[in-house]
């Protein structure tokens, strides 16, 4: 007994971080390695590089190319929305702020599929918003199933992602920050150059990578609001799986897109490290 | 005394429906240490924001150099604030910070780079230009922030509680390090300071404020010697503050015993308060002192002995630099140019009353 109460007093705090590492051996790391194996092998199970290869056919390049295109133009638009809205909001009481936040996270209490497929219905072409535009005797809208449409789900979908992180970073800039700069003779536009702007990088940066990686890889927004007709890289590896069961394919295609993903991470992550550490003069 | 630097008049300011400051009227001089001290919620603080422009008064008037600059925003007055928290930007280095100033003002490269060596020099830093501001103490910091301040040379440098968050050894250094600095300087410093010793050790002139209204201007010697009031006298220093009867002129009773004073002009038999400080307080033995009691405590402070002796009702508390024994009966003596006769409030709200100074 006394051994025993010696051995959890050692190990105990180790044991408690045993159901993490099964998890993560069995639901990241084997699934991970699962994927690199079948992106390198073929139906029969020998070694091949065509997997790979097969990025540069010309049908998954586009759809490469599209995604890249349609994830950036989301990122964009969700920027240029988020940060006017973090510095209207930062001007705000505390209890508004907090009751605006609110509302701009309210959506993502609802499942992400039920709000698209609510858009599906409301954008399509005998769909409320364009009764409404009927009403109004407007010219009618049709964007659904086209690239706009999906760009118009993402930006929905995404928002409160590019909202939180520079609404955090430019909340915490102090005051006297601010008023030390005014102090030492500093105008508007060069207290948001010189002060703000680096000062909310970092959380700029996380907005960047937090709605341009789901953007990049999604796959539902564009079934339901693209209806088959955009077809991301996204949509042509959950074909390669669920349609063709060609689970080497979608493998190798994920394997491509993770790296690449990783890559624009750590080239943006080094770019905002740069910035941070030296000034913008 | 030099020529005037600002002058403020009938400065009213309030939040929310709370007066901060009532009618404050408040003049300074070109080279002057001046001091405001306070408890917090006093205005002191805001008075020296209104001055720096990052607040505006509801009423009146700051003049500045002979000119009107109630209205002018921060960013165009002639003057400098180190703030208390130091304020640094995080995101650049101490010569990207010194220089932030001179860059808005479009000096040239050259000025800047000697004026950055020049100011790290005068708060001791040298060689700290391509440091980050994280990797220094809170005394080096606020050096910096003291740097950025001054290289734009401004007339007036405003300090808001600047020592506040340093400990008790590096707050000392650097009072001296400020009083040489504006010495070298030449320059105004207005200083905001709930510490009593800092606001002695430092100033040429102590503004004592409570609750929006100022209490005494004076140097710290004025302030200190001959406090107008009881919030005064209890603010700057220990005070034995005691109800009295001024009998006549130079003639006051406490606690039943009559004792010759210097004051005169109180009337007669008026109620006032009367002040002694600790260190005035000369403990003999119990047949030669006007207060006999019993003393109650002895706590050994380095420099003196405080005491606290129970005598005619009143705890009195005594610096002395010499021992005495916890339970001793002694007697309390008190020469007349050291007790101080303060008319009494009318009221509790008496204590915010404007003295005119």
């Amino acid at each position: 007994m006394k051994g025993w109460w010696r051995l959890m007093r050692k190990y105990g705090k180790q044991l408690l971080s045993g159901p993490y590492l099964v998890w993560m051996i069995g639901f990241i790391l084997l699934p991970l390695l699962l994927v690199v194996y079948y992106a390198f092998t073929n139906s029969a199970g020998s070694f091949t590089t065509a997997n790979i290869i097969s990025i540069f056919h010309k049908v998954h390049m586009k759809a490469l190319w599209l995604s890249i295109k349609i994830a950036l133009q989301c990122t964009v638009i969700c920027l240029l929305l988020s940060y006017p809205l973090a510095m209207i909001l930062n001007k705000l009481s505390l209890s508004r702020q907090n009751f605006i936040v609110f509302l701009f996270v309210l959506p993502m209490w609802m499942n992400s599929m039920l709000r698209i497929l609510a858009w599906q219905l409301l954008l399509s072409n005998n769909g409320i918003i364009n009764a409404i535009l009927d009403f109004l005797h407007l010219p009618n809208i049709s964007i659904l199933n086209t690239p706009t449409a999906v760009v118009f789900g993402m930006v929905y979908d995404f928002l409160p992602y590019m909202i939180l992180p520079i609404y955090n970073s430019m909340a915490r800039i102090r005051k006297d920050i601010v008023e030390a700069a005014q102090d030492l003779g500093a105008k508007n536009h060069t207290i948001f150059i010189k002060i703000i702007l680096p000062l909310t990088l970092p959380g700029v940066m996380s907005g960047i990578i937090m709605v341009f990686v789901p953007a990049l890889t999604s796959f539902v927004i564009s079934n339901l609001l693209g209806g088959g007709k955009v077809l991301l890289i996204g949509n042509i590896i959950e074909a390669d799986f669920m349609q063709f069961f060609n689970w080497n394919l979608g493998a190798g295609l994920s394997l491509v897109l993770m790296v690449f993903v990783i890559a624009s991470m750590a080239v943006m992550n080094n770019y905002s490290g740069e910035t941070e550490g030296t000034a913008v003069w | 005394m030099e020529k005037v630097l600002i002058e403020l008049e009938h400065i009213s300011k309030s939040y929310d429906g709370m007066v901060i400051l009532d009618d404050l009227e408040l003049t300074i001089h070109e080279n002057e240490f001046v001091t405001l001290l306070g408890p917090s919620g006093c205005g002191k603080t805001t008075t020296l924001r209104l001055i720096g422009g990052f607040e505006t008064p509801d009423t009146g008037k700051i003049i500045f150099d002979g000119a009107d600059i109630t209205a002018l925003p921060p960013n165009e007055r002639r003057l400098n604030t180190v703030f208390q928290k130091y304020a640094l930007f995080n995101h650049m280095s101490i010569a990207e910070n010194i220089a932030f100033g001179l860059k808005i003002s479009g000096k040239s490269r050259d000025y800047i780079n000697d004026k950055i060596k020049y100011a790290l020099k005068l708060v001791n830093l040298e060689g700290f230009e391509r440091r980050s501001v994280d990797s220094l103490s809170g005394g080096q910091q606020q050096r910096i922030a003291i740097a950025r301040a001054i290289v734009n040379e401004p007339k007036v440098l405003l300090l808001d509680e600047p020592l506040g968050a340093l400990d008790l050894k590096m707050r000392q250094d650097m009072q001296y390090e400020l009083i040489r600095l504006k010495n070298e300087l030449g320059i105004t410093f207005i200083y905001v300071t709930h510490d009593q010793e800092e606001a002695l050790t430092m100033s040429d002139t102590i503004v004592v404020m409570n609750q929006g209204y100022i209490q005494q201007i004076g140097t710290p010697e004025d302030i200190y010697n001959e406090p107008v009031n009881a919030f005064v006298a209890d603010f700057i220093g220990d005070s034995n503050i005691i109800d009295g009867i001024m009998v006549r002129d130079r003639l006051v009773r406490v606690l039943d015993t009559e004792l010759e004073c210097v004051d005169t002009g109180f009337g007669t038999s008026r109620p006032v308060d009367v002040v002694i400080r600790p260190e005035d307080l000369i403990i003999t033995p119990p047949s030669e002192g006007f207060f006999q009691g019993t003393i109650t405590s002895v706590i050994f402070k380095g420099v003196h002995y405080e005491i606290e002796v129970l005598a005619d009702g009143y705890e009195w508390l005594i610096h002395t630099t010499e021992y005495h024994e916890t339970g001793k009966q002694v007697g309390l003596r008190v020469i007349p140019f050291n007790i101080q006769i303060m008319n009494k409030p009318e009221s509790s709200d008496e204590r915010m009353v404007e003295i005119d100074a």
